[in-house]
């Protein structure tokens, strides 16, 4: 239905506007030379200004302004490329200067370890000589309280001996001829008796 | 064809004979020029290493021209980049600013874009006499042709190079008429339908719009570039 009314009012449009087109000029107000001279006379004026006005005054300015931006932004990568280096470079030295603190710092620690060990073996050495003294010093007394102990032992011996036979027997000994046979004991057994 | 009329803006002003009154087409001229000049100035007064918006316009169109005009001429033709940037956006600027209804189209009119081809072909010729003098004339007779054929080519050559000011200010000058002419038959289409058959050529008038100014902003280039050709041929003259 559309296409219908479209295509009858192309046709009734066809001679409207002809009709219309006809009423308005006898033609083409193109080919009509009244005002030629003048649009002449003002494309040439016009044109002519825009012409001097852009290449002498905003061409050059639009020009220079690229120019720089361009050398600016060239001279910017320079600069960041050169940035980039020495910070590579401070990053290499801060690499050396990191390395070189670690060694020092295992040097200090081996230095501290060997002292500390050499202390600790000397004070180590002087108590081992202290404690050896001692030992020795109790082993003296050991000796001298194990040489000693034998004749207290039989004189123990004796004393006790004496005083059963007397609580047993109710006589006196002599205490000579007890000591004589004690004397006579230890010699048979002493070896028994305490242990050499 | 109402659009297309010029007509008088105040006082007639007559040079001797000549009428030389300012006219709608005159002031269109002017407002192109002016806004061009505004858009550029603004565009290059303050220069930041990232542009606003409008110096990045103005650059963009600086390089873009550029670019053009070294990947079709070379690098000779440097020194008449201003006359081919300004010619450039004249002639888009008179484009776009026929796009917006009830305004007038300068470069719709045979006369304006035929002085402007006119003096791009004289002045291409002049270039290509005082580069190479009378050796310019190499260029109708191409290389590498049998000599039977040589009077033909020659005058078919010299026919083709007369003719570029016609073709250039003709491809200009009708595309600009005829996008405008049937953006007008639409329009009335859709008066004359009304509200019931109106939608189909409005929205045909609303792709038609968007055509425009796309035709407004390659006529505008392909003036440019032909320029630019013709200039590369009076430049660096091998055939």
């Amino acid at each position: 239905m559309f296409k219908k009314i479209f295509l009858y009012s192309l046709i009734a449009n066809f001679f409207f506007t002809k009709k219309t087109f006809a009423a308005e000029s006898g033609g083409m107000p193109q080919l009509n030379p009244e005002f030629w001279i003048s649009q002449i006379f003002w494309l040439v004026l016009t044109f002519g200004v825009l012409y001097i006005v852009l290449s002498k005054l905003i061409l050059p300015k639009i020009s220079a302004n690229l120019e720089l931006r361009k050398s600016q932004i060239q001279e910017n990568i320079e600069a960041a490329e050169k940035q980039r280096e020495s910070s590579e470079a401070k990053l290499k030295e801060f690499d050396g200067i990191i390395l070189k603190s670690k060694i020092e710092a295992k040097n200090i620690f081996k230095d501290a370890r060997e002292k500390v060990i050499k202390n600790i073996n000397s004070k180590k050495e002087i108590l081992d000589k202290q404690i050896d003294d001692e030992i020795k010093k109790a082993e003296i007394e050991i000796d001298t309280l194990r040489q000693s102990a034998p004749e207290k032992i039989n004189k123990i011996a004796v004393v006790t001996s004496t005083e059963i036979l007397k609580k047993l027997i109710g006589a006196e000994v002599n205490n000579s001829s007890i000591s004589a046979i004690v004397d006579d004991l230890v010699k048979k057994n002493g070896d028994r008796y305490y242990g050499h | 064809m109402t659009q297309f009329e010029v007509y008088r803006i105040g006082p007639e002003i007559k040079v001797g004979a000549f009428d030389i009154s300012f006219t709608n087409a005159s002031l269109f001229m002017v407002i192109s020029s002016l806004a061009i000049l505004i858009i550029f100035n603004l565009g290059s007064k303050k220069n930041s290493i990232l542009p606003n918006k409008i110096q990045l316009l103005a650059e963009l169109s600086y390089s873009f021209v550029s670019k053009m005009i070294s990947d079709t001429a070379g690098s000779k033709a440097k020194p008449y980049f201003s006359f081919i940037f300004s010619l450039f956006m004249f002639v888009l600027f008179c484009n776009m600013f026929g796009m917006i209804p009830y305004t007038f189209t300068v470069t719709s009119h045979i006369i304006v874009t035929f002085i402007l081809a006119a003096f791009i072909f004289i002045g291409v010729t002049v270039i290509g006499f005082i580069k190479h003098g009378f050796g310019y004339l190499k260029l109708f007779v191409p290389g590498g042709v049998p000599i039977v054929l040589l009077p033909l080519i020659v005058v078919i050559e010299i026919i083709s190079y007369l003719s570029r000011p016609i073709s250039l200010s003709v491809r200009l000058f009708a595309n600009m008429m005829a996008g405008h002419t049937m953006m007008k038959v639409f329009g009335g289409f859709v008066v004359s339908l009304g509200i019931v058959g109106g939608w189909l050529p409005l929205s045909f008038s609303v792709a038609l719009t968007g055509l425009e100014i796309l035709v407004a902003f390659l006529q505008a280039y392909v003036f440019a570039i032909l320029t630019c050709i013709y200039l590369n041929d009076a430049l660096n003259l091998h055939h």
